[in-house]
């Protein structure tokens, strides 16, 4: 059973103990700016994301020689829970003053889960247990905080589902108007999700793609801040918290094995980011981790571009799968997921449906945790990769499960028999009497 | 004549112009123009003559042209085509 939590250790000395916060005149110091993945220009701080000389993405550089003498392990052990103990390797200058208590989730310890995938030290990090039930929490805590600092009238989205209520539940708390937008036919309970916080849900006739295809248009109109356009270089810092928690709660180390589901790709990709920042600021020694993704097979093109080799992502035009938290079919991030997956013995899982169902009641069933689809997709994908040899068997896993099982009601059904719970065989039992005699004649069928 | 649907972060190379009318029957031939009457969008529209940059989704109607015929998509008079970065994905 999944009982015992894995905690922070106590901190070791640190060979470069700084004060407990950055001098008040130097917290933004660190902050260099944004930088372009593909050229490397700079370019200022700003609800931007895209390099005006190549057209490639925005990301947040930092001076990680300056956070190196102000953060240590024993900075960070005396902080509170939640994600901004890791303020200096985040794109905030001060902790805002409002804001969900977003991330420190456990990382639990899966014997009986592992066993049956053939895997001895497999930890599960649990990210469903943030406020809004997954793990996009963590991205549009730091967007809506560099929202609010450029003064943007409005949180929007696109959306597959989590980062509706996520976007939604965080505008609420700073009291911005939050504009979401989904496919049309979207799991009903994560429209709900997003509706009572207040959001206005745009319901739009077509895929993912479609919907972010039109984000993308709206958000160079409007200047509203979409959390995953013209905030995504921000947004996606938020992913790294996930890494420091994990090295973090082993005792400032690292796995030999993290696997994730691949959606855009950014998370997967970030948590690897996250990993070698805190190698380069000397709170964890630099050993090898290989990076397993997790991909729905009915929308695939990570997990297709790993298995050719070919360094270009075809896009899926109609993605068909259960798993609409990745149905992603043109993925940002999806080639230096695939590079990422490449370079250091790891891989990307195509998971049919089935398989993804029977790892969510697995999982449930075994350890206590009911995951999204996202979450099923990420265990068959650590047995996938079990038995192609990716994993062995004394390798330390960190499986990650970004979101809560609520939130996709339908699927853990699938594949199951429409058949009635009998003694011994658990499920959904035929309605009785409210008396004990139709119990007991239930009970001696 | 299609019309070109220019996103704000190319706009200082097209003089703030919005939209802009171009002759051609394919999106590579529109493109080509577009490239020719402006050379500063050139890095940002090709990698090389004849490859788009990997970070530039080309949409005619709402549809990637990789869905189409890429850049020998065929395009007429009304035909409309934007241009975004790739960037999909929470």
């Amino acid at each position: 059973m999944t009982t015992e939590l894995l905690g922070a250790p106590p901190a070791p000395p640190n060979p470069q103990p700084g004060p407990a916060a950055p001098k008040a005149d130097r917290k933004a110091d660190r902050i260099l700016g944004l930088r372009c993945r593909a050229c490397g220009r700079p370019e200022p701080i700003g609800p931007s994301y895209v390099c005006p000389a190549c057209f490639g993405p925005l990301e947040v550089a930092y001076d990680l020689d300056l956070v190196r003498g102000h953060l240590s392990r024993a900075t960070i052990a005396a902080r509170p829970a939640g994600i901004w103990r890791y303020l200096e390797l985040l794109p905030v200058a001060v902790q805002p003053g409002r804001g969900l208590p977003v991330g420190s989730t456990p990382l639990l310890p899966a014997e009986r889960l592992g066993a049956t995938i053939g895997i001895e030290r497999l930890l599960l990090k649990d990210d469903s247990r943030n406020p809004t039930l997954s793990f996009k929490d963590r991205a549009v805590a730091i967007a809506v905080a560099k929202a609010v600092d450029f003064g943007l009238e409005a949180l929007a989205c696109a959306s597959t589902g989590n980062l509706a209520g996520a976007t939604a539940a965080a505008a609420a708390v700073v009291g911005l108007p939050a504009y979401v937008f989904v496919p049309a036919d979207l799991e009903p309970a994560k429209i709900d999700h997003a509706l009572a916080y207040g959001a206005t849900v745009v319901p739009v006739d077509g895929t993912y793609d479609d919907v972010n295809r039109l984000c993308l248009e709206v958000a160079d109109e409007l200047g509203w801040g979409f959390v995953n356009i013209n905030l995504r270089p921000f947004y996606a810092e938020g992913s790294k918290t996930l890494a420091f928690e994990i090295a973090e709660a082993l005792g400032w180390r690292l796995p030999d094995v993290i696997v994730a589901p691949v959606a855009s790709g950014a998370m997967f990709t970030k948590i690897a980011r996250g990993f070698d920042e805190l190698a380069t600021i000397g709170l964890v020694e630099r050993t090898p981790v290989r990076f397993v993704g997790g991909q729905a097979a009915g929308c695939s093109p990570v997990a297709a571009a790993f298995r050719t080799g070919s360094d270009t992502i075809e896009p899926v035009r109609t993605p068909n799968t259960i798993v609409r938290s990745l149905a992603i079919g043109n993925p940002a991030d999806g080639r230096p997921a695939a590079e990422l997956a490449r370079s250091n013995g790891g891989s990307i899982e195509a998971i049919p449906d089935e398989a993804t169902a029977e790892a969510i009641r697995r999982t449930a069933r075994l350890e206590g945790i009911y995951a999204e689809t996202a979450g099923g997709v990420t265990i068959a994908a650590a047995e996938a990769a079990r038995r192609n040899g990716t994993i062995r068997p004394d390798d330390e896993v960190v499986a990650l499960l970004t979101g809560n099982g609520l939130k996709t009601p339908d699927a853990v059904r699938l594949g199951v028999p429409a058949q009635p719970a009998e003694p011994g065989r658990p499920g959904l039992a035929p309605t009785i009497g409210p008396s004990y005699r139709a119990f007991e004649a239930w009970l001696e069928r | 004549m299609s019309t070109i649907r220019i996103p704000p972060v190319l706009r200082t190379s097209t003089g703030g112009q919005k939209l802009i009318e171009i002759d051609g029957t394919t999106v590579g031939e529109v493109l080509t123009a577009l490239v020719a009457s402006h050379p500063g969008l050139e890095a940002q529209i090709f990698a090389e003559p004849g490859a788009l940059n990997r970070f530039m989704n080309v949409f005619v109607n709402d549809t990637d042209i990789r869905h189409l015929e890429t850049l020998a998509t065929p395009v007429g008079e009304r035909d409309s085509i934007v241009l975004l970065p790739a960037m999909a994905g929470g």
